[in-house]
This record gives C-alpha cells, structure tokens and sequence, in this order.
C-alpha cells in the first residue's frame, strides 16, 4: 500500500513512485464545512514546501492548501471544480487535489504518518 | 432629550443592578487625565423648530438648480424622479435595516439587491453585476484593481476622454496600491487611439461612453484590441439613462463596466451619496469586489435570496480580499431600482429618446448663437461647446441671468489652459423649451 | 413555473396556525412576493412622458438594437411590490437591533426632512461657489463640530464609507512618510481587528503584522513592544476595541509608536461610545476615521451608503485629500487642485463627499448638542452594561468586568448543549429580536456582540434580557432541536448558502422557452 503522509496545515500526500497526491483530511474538511470552490495551480507550477498550492472556500471560510514537500504540479483534480463537494464526501479518495513530481523525496520525513496525525489532531479539540 | 427614552429613575435602577454609582464609574478604563469633566465647548440641545431654523437658514443662502435654467452635467445629471421612489425609500423597514446579513428576517432587501444586479446585468448587456459600490469613481478603480487581478498585469490605460475626477481617483489608488497608470490626453474631438498604447504590461484600457465631452463611440475594434493583447477593456458610463438608446457596452465586447447611477432615483445632493454600479462576466465574478446576492431555497424548498460568495470579501478574507469595501451604497441602489422598475421597458427607453431628443435641440440652439460652437459630432444629452473666451467667467455671468449654464473646462481640468474655452452642457427631461430658450438668450447677452 | 406561486403556506412549525393552507400561498400579513420580472407586461409603465420631440439623432450611429428586458409594472403594482418586500426586513424601526459593532441607533426623521430641503438636494455638485455658500457652510460647521468633539485640528470629509475613510487615513500616513523620506512597510493590527482594517493596510501597500489580545482583552502589551521597530509605519487600533473594551494602556502605545517615527491610526467605529466624553487627540492619536452612519446614525439603508470622514493630526493634515473647503474674503471655497503649501495626496470619490450624510449628521449633533451627545454616550454604555449584568449569570461574558458600549459573550453557556452560537441566534428572530453580531471577533470563540445602544428604554432592554434569559435556560434544558429548527415564523427559515455558492445564481433569467423545458 502507497505511503501517505501528512503536515500540521492538514494535507495529505500519498506517494506512488516519484509522484505525490496531495489532499486536504477529513479533520479539515469536517472543520471547513461544505466546500463550495477551489482554485486549483497551473500544470506546470513549481510550488515550494510549505508554498500555496490551491485554495479552498467554504460559505464562511477561505484557506489555502500548502504544498507538503516541494515538485512541480502535474496534474490537477479537474472533477473539483464541478463539483466540490468530493471534498466532503472523499477527502482522502475522489476528492485529491493534485499530484507533484517529487522534487526531493527527502521532505517526506519530515511529515507525520497515520498514527502522528491523528495523536496530533487529537491533541487540537 | 426626545431621542434618549431613560429617566433619571431608570439610570438609578440600572446602575444598581450594575452594581455601580455613577455613569461615569463605567468609563474607569480611560486614562484620568483623557476623561473630560463637562460637556465639550459646543452648543447645547435644540428642539425640532430650531434645528430646522438653522439647518434651513445654510439651505436657504444657496441658488438650487430648480430655480434656475440648469444644464449642469459632467457625472451628476438633474433628472425627475418619480414621486413613489422617495416615499418608498423612506419606509423605516429599509431606511433603518442593516446590511442583509441575517437573510431569514432580510429578504426585502435581499430580494431589491437581486432585481438590481438583474436590472444593471440588462442594461449594461453584461452576464453579472454587483449589489453596488460607492460612485461611479470608485465603480471605476475597483474595475480597474479586478482587472490587474483577472489578468495579473498591473498596468492601466485610461482614455482621455474619462472624466478628470475619474482618472484622479485612479491614479490615487493606483499611487498607493501598486499599480501604474497611462493616461491619455484629453482631446475634446475626442480623437484618440488608445490601442495602440497597449503592451504587454497592461490589464486595462479605461473609456468612458458617453465621453466627459459627450461623444458617443462603438467601442467594438479598441474591444478586439483589448482582448487580442490578453487585457480587460472597461467601460465607464456616468450617464446610466443613455443605456436607454446607446449600444449597450456588453454589445461592444466590454469585459467589465463601471457607472454611476445617480441619474435614476437620486437627486444631485451636492455630490453624493450616489450609487456605483459594476457589471462583469460571469468568469470574472471570484475576482469582483463587493456584495452579491444569489438565488437559494431555505429548508422548506421556498425561493429565497442570500449574500453569497462572501468568501472575496474583507471580513473573511481580510488582508487577501477582493477590495476593503465594506458597505455598498443600499438606498440609493433601491432608489435606483424602484424608478427603473416604474419606468419599465418603454420608459426607459422612452426617457433616453427625449434625453437625446432635447439634446439636439439644445445642440442647435447654442450653436446658433455668435461666439459659440458645438464640438461634437455625435452625442446623448451632453456635448461640449467651445466659446470664444472663458467658460468659467461666461458661467458665473450666466448666474445672473437665471441659468447654471454648463460646467467650464477649467472647473474639471484647472492644469490645462487649452481647455479653458470649453463649456460642458447636459440637458434632461426637466428642461422645458422655455429653459433653452433662455439659456440661448442669456449666452449670446453675455458672449 | 413560478417557484414562488401556488405553495401552501405550509411550514414545519408547531402549533394551528402553521397547518392552514392558503390558495395564494399568502399567510394574513405575511405575503408571497414574486419578482418585478414575473409581474411585468409590454406596454405598462409607471411613468407617463411627454413624447420626445422628432429631431434628427446624433447618436454617431451607436444605437441600442433590440429590447433590454426590462418589466412594465404600474405604480400601484411598484408601489405594492416594494411595500411587500419592506416588510420582509427586519428594522430599528421594528425592533431590537443589538448588532454589535454596528450601532443601530435610531435614525430621526427630522435628518432625513433637512436632507432634503431643495436648498441641498437639488445642488448640482459643480455649480458654481458663488451659488452654493450655504452648502459650504454647513460642510464648514460639520467639520468643525468633527474637530472639537475629536480634539483633532483638521478633518478630510470626502470618504464615502467607513472602510473609504481607513484607506483615506493610511494613505495620508504614506505620503507623510514619504515626505520624509521613508518608506516603512509593516502596519500592527491587533487580531481582534474589524476585517476592512488589514484589508486596507493591504490595498495601501503595506504589510500586515498581526498583534495578539492579552486575557483582559485588550492589546498584548508586551507583544506589542516586541513588534516594534524602524520599519513599522503604523498601529491600526480600534477604540474602545471590539470586544467592547476601552484599550486601557493606549497612552502608552501612542508613546511607543510615536517614540518610533510611526502614526497611530484609530479606527473610529466605535467613537460613539465616547463621544462627548473622551477626545482621541487626549489619547494620542493621529488619524481617526467616524463612521457618521454610527456615531451619528445616519441610516444605514439596508448597508449604505455611509460616510466615513477622518480626522487628522496637525502632522498628518498637509496630506489630506482633495477637495476641501477654505474660508476666505469672498466666502467659502472648494478648492480642487494643489495649491499653497499643501501637498494632497489625491482624489478619493467622484465629487467631494456624501453631502446628503453631512446634513443628517449635523442635525443629529444640532440636535443633541454637547450636552445630549455625552448623555447618549453614557446611555449607551449603561445599556450595554445592564444587558451584561443580567445576563452573566445565565451567559459566558467573554471578559471580566464592565464593559463600554457593547456586551461581549463567548459560547461557553452552549457547551455541550449540541447548541450552537448561530442556532442560539437564530432562535432570538422567532422571539422578535435581530440577532446580536455573531462569530465576531474572532479572538472569542463562538462569539455573541450586543450593543443595545442608547436608543433602547429599559422596558424594551427588560423584554430582550427576559427573552434571552429562557432561550439559555432552554439550551441548557436539552431543547437542542428546538434551536435547529429555528427561525419557524419569519418569511423564510433558514436558507441554504451551500448552494447558493455552489452553483452562483446571481439575477434572474426569462424562464427556458417550453420546448427546452420539456426536455
């Protein structure tokens, strides 16, 4: 099974090969509420670790979804656009956001694995 | 005090329950030496007949537009409004509501702000409008921000026929926000070609249709240019009632428009409030600054309206919003739409064919008079007319004699000599013949 | 089909009178509307023309082809329609408005009477100065009533709204830090901060450095402290802030920033639990925006319009905007352009201000006097006080002590009660109150803002805290479904916003021809 990994801004990423998925969890979409928009990159973007990578808005709130290692944007979840709500209902599935060419695979050791986020989530309530 | 309802025995009975002594003990967090012992040096109370004495006595001293001949245009026109608007804007239902941010007990004016941005998407010939801004200045600039937004350029050009005052509060933001500005020269022939300044760098070319000299343009080809070259072209029309006989910009390829309102349901109130408007297409509406209002149902299925993509707005947004507007300008939006409502299609249009009808006739008889020309080939209810001395010096003579004759080119443009002869006029519906007549008579008295 | 038409008045609610069925979809007083575009006829109007004279046009041959779309409806049908809709509106007129940082002040009918006095109303906005001296004149009284009640030597008055006048403020910082030479970047702006204020420190190009609230509510002073440096260009601080709360050490942090070379800018929103009582310029500040739709409670309308002059310090007064007013041998004068030794920033809005806001402003001061705007100061802050009082047995205030002119609670009462703070708010509508400001600030969690304002007699205040005192009680009685199904008896209940923002329907359509329908 593919390796997912997350950061304290509560994006995943699941590495398959040289290429990560990124999403947003389920403590981050329940926290959210309907989503109701995102704006996804360019094809083609560099994004830094830590950089904007998207954004997503619900009725009241807006944030953006970092990028959890830095590579370039090779593809974009179109589905989103159309219809948001996967975000809701899939977080971890349906709902991804996009896939980065790993720019340096090292960067995933310093994310937190399964049983890490949900102590660390725990830890915020 | 008729507006304080507290009697000495209800303060008592309050602080008691407060647990304090005195008023003055609640405001024990400001700093002793801030805290004033007694009213400030400014009078006292007044009841209703004084107040009104004295507020009527500063009206009385000037010379309103209704008891003279008016032709005074430039982005505030004198038009009739209807007798219903105002008694309908004064219903404290809306006169005294706040912002609809509680849409269950706020659909009236949810549902007014709805038929609004329906009514300035029809006129406009455009896909989406806002539920208003503050002028049409402001209209203007936030155009003009949206537009570095949309296309991630931050260059303006403004034509030179966009209204001076405009273009100043353009190059005020655009100072301190980050953004460069074009202008072009303000020719009163109206002769410019704006497509050829556009570059790489722009996100915008500003004009305005009706020009501040009145020419009326198909703006189709500078359009094509605009969108040919990846920038925005935005409208900019200070008279809303020529939208009743010209092209509308939508029609003409226009990407965002930018108006003042003013001209249905608002009197000229010295300079405002007024009511800007902005219209856009759909693609655009995630960078539009300003309230929207969209269409939902509630729990039991029942059509209703709500604020809605709030999430461009500063207080979600904060530091990273569409704009830092706040308000948008509600009573004069539903002053706005109530006398579009009552004019309807034919009145409307009605109301732009004797705007225009009376234009030409006015256009005639000025021209006709020894000293003064007509500049424009083609216009609404406004044109230019060039006179062989000052208009500033013509317009204060004109006083005298019974009419506000136009606005002077120095007025607007009070750096730039040349433009010094020309005289801006506008005429409306609520100039009789027996006006223009008098104006002609006086104008050639004093030329 | 007409969505609206043809329903039964039918709703969830409890009790008789919900389960009436009406043919009109009317219930009594409480009437369906349909759209002007649902009601329209061709060749209807509500306004009668004389004909346009028959001339040759001169429209360059740019000619609008075809109908807009507009409705013809007749007056009595516009007239109706809009009566309809006002009563869908909640209002000060009806009721209790406690919408914290709002004001919600009654709004005397003898303002809007003198607005519209023709002497006013019916100036065109470029006549010439000779012909509009009273106009000027007031304009002149309004800034000097605006300067002695802040202390402030000088007054910029053309903003358009609240959020107009910060730009305006912050802008005139930048020029006078440019006229020093400077460019400083970062502006403070507390956490606790209204959203228009770092929006505008944005949209003037600076950068926005938050500063954290201490456990009194007011600004961290030591944060404070710690943020400074010679790149700060100014503090935005809102006072008293908005928790309701009088920012008990300001002196001190207008030493700290004037001590640096930076401006202290107050947002003015809250003026009127002041006014009459304290001047900013005592406290140290340089720029203060008031909005005039508060303090001096012109209508807010349905959300505007507003006006928002600033008043200025003597460092800062060389920047203000044009125009502005001078007083000379041959009276009263707008100038419009640079000249003398001033040094104007640039233009704001279209003409020079709302000048309808003006006249209703200085009849309210007029009215109330030096003596009666400190009264209302002191009235609005007994009310917010006794609302405190008898409610923080019952509700969490969020701060200990009094309070200024607004009440502040957080949602700790709601814990564990499956009760939120917007369900709690939603059921005050069904016992006939506007909802207090909710989720704001942000530093409070779940946070309920009351500001009864001075306008309220005790009699009302008694009915609001006796309303309020029961909807805890039933909170806490476990009566959770009660506030979701909440509001029952308005117009309409809850609404769904996801949709509206999922799927943006933002002005009507002419419904789809019926061979498109079918399909």
């Amino acid at each position: 099974m593919a390796q997912v990994k997350y950061s304290k801004e509560h994006e995943w990423i699941r590495v398959e090969g040289d290429i990560g998925v990124v999403g947003i969890s389920d403590y981050a979409q329940q926290q959210l509420g309907d989503v109701v928009y995102v704006e996804l990159p360019a094809i083609g973007k560099k994004v830094t670790k830590g950089g904007e990578a998207a954004v997503v808005e619900s009725v009241k709130a807006a944030s953006e979804v970092y990028a959890p290692v830095a590579g370039e944007v090779v593809a974009v979840n179109d589905q989103l656009t159309a219809n948001p709500a996967l975000i809701n209902s899939s977080p971890q599935g349906d709902g991804w956001f996009l896939k980065l060419k790993l720019a340096n695979k090292g960067e995933l050791g310093d994310l937190m694995d399964e049983a890490a986020y949900a102590k660390f989530v725990a830890g915020l309530s | 005090m008729r507006y304080l309802p507290h009697t000495e025995a209800d303060r008592r009975a309050m602080l008691a329950a407060i647990g304090v002594s005195s008023i003055d003990a609640l405001f024990r967090d400001v700093p002793p030496g801030a805290r004033l012992a007694g009213p400030i040096d400014l009078s006292l109370h007044m009841g209703e007949i004084e107040v009104e004495r004295a507020i009527g006595a500063m009206a009385d001293k000037n010379r309103h537009a209704g008891q003279m001949a008016s032709f005074l245009g430039a982005g505030a026109y004198r038009h009739h409004v209807p007798s219903a608007v105002d008694h309908l804007i004064q219903r404290g239902e809306f006169l005294t509501s706040y912002t609809p941010y509680q849409p269950e007990v706020a659909q009236g004016t949810l549902q007014y702000l709805f038929e609004f941005q329906t009514q300035i998407a029809l006129i406009t010939g455009m896909e989406v409008a806002n539920a208003s801004m503050y002028d049409g200045a402001t209209s203007c600039v936030e155009a003009v921000m949206m537009a570095n937004r949309v296309t991630r350029r931050k260059k303006a050009i403004l034509a030179g026929g966009l209204h001076p005052h405009y273009r100043e509060v353009v190059e005020t933001y655009g100072r301190y926000g980050g953004f460069t500005v074009a202008a072009g020269n303000p020719d009163p022939n109206g002769k410019e070609d704006l497509a050829k300044l556009i570059d790489g760098e722009t996100s915008c070319v500003v004009v305005q249709n009706p020009s501040v000299f009145g020419h009326v343009r198909d703006l189709s080809a500078l359009a094509a240019a605009t969108a040919k070259a990846g920038a925005l072209l935005i409208v900019v029309v200070t008279e809303i009632v020529s939208l009743g006989l010209v092209t509308p910009p939508g029609a003409m390829g226009a990407d965002i428009v930018a108006c003042e309102g003013q001209s249905l349901g608002n009197a000229l109130n010295y300079g405002g409030p007024y009511v800007g408007l902005l219209a856009t297409r759909e693609k655009f509406v995630r960078q539009m600054p300003g309230r929207l209002i969209g269409e939902t149902v509630d729990v039991d299925g029942k059509r209703g309206w709500v604020l809605t993509l709030s999430t461009r707005e500063q207080h979600i947004r904060r530091e990273k919003a569409t704009s830092n507007i706040c308000t948008n300008s509600g009573l004069c939006a539903l002053a706005f739409t109530i006398h579009l409502s009552l004019l309807g299609e034919a009145g409307f249009t009605g109301l732009a064919q004797l705007n225009h009808a009376r234009a030409v006739q006015l256009a005639d008889k000025l021209g006709a008079v020894k000293g003064a020309s007509v500049v424009n080939d083609s216009f609404f209810n406004e044109f230019t007319l060039r006179l062989k001395r000052p208009a500033a010096a013509v317009v204060d003579c004109l006083v005298h004699k019974g009419v506000l004759g136009g606005v002077p080119g120095g007025r607007l443009w009070p750096d730039r000599p040349e433009l010094a002869d020309l005289l801006l006029v506008a005429t409306t519906e609520t100039n009789s013949e027996v006006d223009m007549d008098l104006f002609a008579r006086a104008l050639a008295e004093v030329l | 089909m007409d969505k609206s038409r043809g329903r039964t008045g039918r709703t969830t609610a409890g009790g008789a009178a919900a389960e009436i069925r009406t043919e009109s979809g009317h219930r009594g007083l409480q009437f369906e509307e349909p759209l002007i575009f649902e009601q329209g006829a061709e060749g209807r109007g509500g306004v009668d023309l004389p004909p346009a004279p028959k001339v040759a046009e001169r429209l360059g041959g740019v000619r609008r082809k075809g109908p807009i779309g507009l409705p013809g409806l007749s007056e009595p049908q516009v007239i109706r329609h809009y009566t309809r809709l006002s009563q869908k509106n909640y209002a000060i007129d009806s009721g209790v408005y406690p919408l914290g940082s709002c004001t919600m002040k009654h709004n005397p009918r003898l303002n809007e009477k003198m607005a519209r006095l023709p002497g006013f109303a019916d100036l065109h906005p470029l006549q010439p100065m000779q012909t509009v001296q009273g106009a000027l004149e007031l304009i002149d009284r309004l800034a000097h009533w605006l300067k002695t009640l802040t202390g402030m030597p000088a007054v910029a008055l053309s903003p358009g709204a609240g959020a107009h006048g910060e730009f305006c403020g912050m802008v005139t910082i930048r020029a006078a830090l440019a006229a020093r030479g400077e460019t400083r970047r970062r502006v403070l702006v507390p956490e606790s901060a209204h959203g228009t204020n770092p929006a505008t420190a944005a949209a003037c190009g600076f950068e926005v450095d938050s500063i954290p609230a201490d456990a009194r509510g007011r600004v961290d002073l030591a944060a404070f402290k710690a943020k400074l440096g010679p790149d700060i260009a100014a503090i935005m601080l809102t006072n008293p802030n908005t928790c309701g709360l009088f920012e008990s050490d300001i002196v001190k942090i207008a030493e700290e920033i004037h001590r640096i070379g930076a401006y202290f800018y107050c947002d003015g929103a809250n003026f009127n639990a002041i006014v009459g009582r304290v001047r900013p310029a005592d406290l140290g500040i340089d720029a203060m925006h008031i909005n005039l739709h508060k303090t001096f409670s012109t209508p807010h309308g349905g959300g505007g319009p507003g006006s928002g002059p600033v008043v200025l310090s003597a460092a800062l007064a060389p920047y203000a905007p044009l125009p502005y007013i001078v007083h000379g041998a041959d009276g009263f004068r707008l100038v419009e352009t640079k000249e003398g030794k001033a040094q104007p920033f640039g233009r704001l809005k279209t003409f020079h201000g709302q000048m309808g806001m003006f006249i209703r402003a200085l009849t309210y001061m007029l009215s109330h006097g030096a003596d009666c705007l400190r009264a209302a100061s002191g009235d609005a802050v007994l009310n917010a006080n006794y609302v405190l009082a008898r409610l923080k047995d019952v509700m969490t205030p969020a701060f200990d002590g009094t309070c200024m002119h607004e009440a502040l609670f957080d949602d700790g009462f709601l814990k564990d009660t499956g009760v939120s703070t917007l369900d709690f708010a939603k059921a005050m509508i069904d016992e006939g109150f506007h909802p207090m400001t909710m989720y704001f600030p942000l530093v409070v969690h779940g946070a309920l803002l009351i500001e009864p304002t001075e306008s309220e007699s005790k009699d009302a205040l008694d009915v609001f805290i006796a309303s309020l005192r029961s909807l805890a009680a039933r909170a806490k009685a476990g009566e959770a479904e009660f506030f979701h199904a909440a509001p029952r008896l308005t117009p309409r209940r809850r609404l769904d916003e996801t949709r509206a923002a999922r799927q943006p329907v933002l002005r009507w359509r002419p419904p789809a021809p019926a061979s498109q329908a079918a399909e």
